[in-house]
């Protein structure tokens, strides 16, 4: 199956091989014909409207300014509505340098996105620490404290980079299973279990 | 020079005086006599040094202290004033000098948050970048820098409503506690992830209804320690980190750090890379001012203004990527000139800019600067006089805006900037609309700056040779320079290796944020945003 978005050719995209892996795997054991219908009915939407949280740190986050703006322009793939409050988004692009008393902080912000909720490590510094991993006071990246979904390399990257991560993300979004799959819901009960309240 | 030798000689008969790499006076004076000379020198009559440029702290491994670098606004007069702590490793103290400059209270906080000197009657002797539960202090030589102590942690970090002072009594040091807010406050909470903080800046804010009491700035939510991880890397290798501070200024912080090396390697820089030195600034400059324009309009409502702004910083940001390959991160200015010759078609890409600026100023002008819904929400807001814009040390725009002329190329023109024809742009309102009006007049004279060296860039080689090994002489430096958001200082200290033993940057940001409290308190809460948006602040810049 040829997994692509925003009319883009599939040869354009670099890692194939990963999507394909991905297919495989969630089509392992079949697909109910009607269940599966509708997971590709509202994928679809999902995958072409995706509504990103402004949270930038540092450096990235101009650049994330700038691929809102005309010339990049983000809104024509449907991700211009950039939201301020976690609970209304759909993914984070965490653009910056995550630094050790910031990490209670994102890691709030992650928690409070509503599921399905993915995350985009954007740059560097939230790969890895970039040029300060070496620092006493910055996270070696940020896969230690949420689980990433794409990683765009850049320091910064270029808007055209950002795109073709969100792109990316949006294919995975569109193969994903819907029903029974990332839209699992927690019982009261067992969440209440999970996030004791004291 | 010398009179103000013979001043401090007098003022403080213990101390001694040399001259540094820079050409500036340094008095050393003991710990005891600081407070008093520092209020002589502040209230002196002909030129009172009413202007504390910075505060660096040092660890001299035998002994722990400050540098107070210290200016006077009427005749640009410059002294530094080296005061070693008191008391042992465990408790070192110095006498405050909050009660003289206002600023002062958050350069000690700085100070005592990296190296743990503290200073007596100090209102608020609290950590200023790092959380309170943080051990050791991360800028002192013998810091352990195992992450096992200090661990990363999803827990949210504990808080206290309470600060420490320091008082002396009878000769001894005591410790007590003080309460940040009233215990009836009602504290609203604002940041760190707020889109109109300008990253991730914290004010916990005491209403009254919806005027504000009081404003308690919380930063360090980027705080990367850059100053310490450029104690262990190579002269060349520190300037990276510059493009990632104030992000805008990124070309105009590599030009001041170069200028200092280079001063004090006695490098001659060649005419061209100079001259492409000061057109990478200025271009930064209108790159930087337009972004400020679109974000700040966007804060109080006028979206359309983003768009507008950006078409001018996009086109320059092509003319940065022809020359340096890059958006943002340039690494441009090196030791010894630029890293590579311009593009072919670099001057013919600014003349076309400079083709297009008019049209866009007036346009700007036109859909906001003159829109009634704007002078309503700016005019007379968030007003700062001439006096605390220099004690609170507020430099750049908002300081200019303040009727205070304290733009560095002017001051102290480095480079070329001494034989250029450009006007220093003050206004004296010191209101958020005179910090907005004064980014367009900045804006043209920029474009003035470039118009005059964009058919003048000499040939000549654009990079001289340097050693392959940069190792400065035994010594310290400090530079000043004019950022896109006020004056950018720079300290280095060599002990005569490759690696510097203390890099100081002073960012222009860090006053910015400090001066909040003061603006806004009697505001009402909405205000905060305008205020805060017109003073331009750069988080990472003042977390460094």
């Amino acid at each position: 199956m040829e997994v692509t978005t925003k009319s883009m050719p599939y040869s354009a995209f670099k890692d194939n091989e990963y999507i394909e892996q991905l297919v495989k795997e969630i089509q392992e054991s079949g697909t109910n014909v009607i269940v599966g219908s509708f997971d590709k009915l509202i994928n679809w939407g999902r995958s072409n409207s995706l509504w990103p949280l402004t949270f930038a740190t540092s450096c990235c986050g101009i650049e994330f300014v700038s691929l809102g703006a005309a010339r990049f322009d983000m809104a024509r793939f449907g991700w211009e509505v950039a939201r301020a409050s976690p609970r209304q988004a759909d993914f984070m692009m965490v653009a910056g340098t995550i630094v050790n008393r910031m990490v209670p902080v994102f890691r709030r912000l992650y928690d409070q996105l509503a599921e399905p909720k993915y995350v985009i490590a954007c740059g560097s510094c939230a790969i890895s620490g970039g040029p300060f991993r070496k620092s006493y006071h910055v996270a070696k990246g940020i896969e230690d404290i949420v689980p990433v979904d794409v990683f765009v390399p850049g320091c910064p990257p270029r808007p055209e980079a950002m795109i073709y991560g969100i792109m990316q993300l949006s294919r995975k979004i569109k193969v994903e299973k819907f029903f029974g799959g990332v839209n699992r819901q927690e019982k009261q009960e067992e969440f209440l279990k999970a996030h004791p309240i004291d | 020079m010398a009179n103000l030798q013979e001043k401090i000689a007098k003022l403080s008969p213990a101390a001694t005086f040399e001259i540094d790499g820079t050409g500036i006076l340094q008095a050393t004076v003991p710990a005891k006599e600081w407070h008093d000379l520092a209020k002589a020198l502040r209230d002196d009559k002909e030129t009172p040094m009413d202007y504390l440029v910075t505060i660096v702290g040092a660890d001299w491994v035998e002994s722990l202290g400050c540098i107070y670098y210290l200016m006077s606004t009427t005749d640009r007069s410059m002294c530094s004033v080296k005061v070693v702590a008191e008391g042992d490793r465990e408790t070192p103290y110095i006498d405050s000098v909050s009660d003289l400059w206002h600023i002062a209270e958050i350069y000690e906080r700085e100070v005592y948050d990296f190296f743990g000197i503290i200073f007596i009657n100090n209102k608020d002797m609290r950590r200023l970048f790092l959380n309170i539960d943080w051990v050791g202090y991360p800028l002192r030589k013998d810091y352990d820098e195992d992450p096992a102590i200090n661990p990363i942690s999803i827990e949210n970090e504990r808080q206290s409503d309470n600060t420490t002072v320091y008082t002396k009594e009878d000769g001894k040091i005591v410790k007590k506690e003080r309460a940040i807010f009233h215990h009836d406050d009602f504290v609203v909470n604002i940041g760190p992830q707020h889109p109109a903080t300008h990253g991730v800046l914290r004010f916990r804010t005491a209403v009254d209804g919806e005027t504000i009491k009081k404003i308690d700035v919380y930063m360090g939510y980027i705080h990367r320690g850059v100053e310490k991880l450029c104690e262990s890397l190579q002269y060349p290798q520190t300037l990276h980190f510059l493009d990632r501070l104030d992000y805008f200024s990124g070309q105009v912080y590599h030009h001041g750090l170069c200028l200092l090396y280079e001063k004090a390697l006695n490098i001659e820089v060649s005419r061209r890379a100079q001259v492409i030195r000061v057109m990478m600034d200025e271009l930064s400059r209108i790159a930087s001012h337009c972004l400020f324009m679109g974000t700040y309009c966007m804060d109080l409502g006028a979206t359309t203004m983003l768009f507008y702004t950006l078409r001018v910083r996009e086109q320059i940001l092509d003319i940065f990527e022809k020359t340096c390959g890059a958006r943002m991160t340039f690494n441009y200015a090196c030791i010894g000139g630029v890293m590579q010759d311009i593009a072919p078609d670099f001057a013919a890409d600014v003349k076309a800019l400079l083709e297009v600026l008019p049209a866009n100023i007036k346009e700007y002008n036109k859909i906001f600067t003159g829109n009634v819904i704007a002078k309503n929400r700016m005019e007379g807001v968030g007003v700062l006089s001439r006096e605390d814009a220099i004690s609170y040390d507020v430099t750049g725009p908002a300081g200019r805006a303040s009727g205070w002329a304290c733009d560095m190329r002017k001051l102290f023109p480095y480079s070329i900037y001494g034989e250029l024809d450009f006007e220093q742009c003050v206004r004296p309102e010191g209101d958020s609309m005179a910090r907005f009006k004064i980014h367009i007049d900045e804006i043209e004279q920029s474009a003035k700056i470039l118009a005059q060296l964009v058919d003048n860039i000499p040939e000549g080689e654009y990079c001289v040779k340097v050693p392959k090994v940069v190792k400065l002489p035994k010594g310290q430096w400090f530079q000043l320079v004019e950022g896109c958001r006020g004056a950018c200082g720079f300290y280095v200290e060599s002990d005569g290796s490759t690696k510097p033993v203390r890099l100081k940057i002073a960012p222009p940001c860090l006053p910015l944020a400090g001066v909040v409290e003061h603006i806004t308190t009697g505001n009402k809460i909405a205000d905060l945003i305008t205020i805060g948006g017109s003073l331009d602040y750069i988080v990472p810049d003042m977390d460094r």
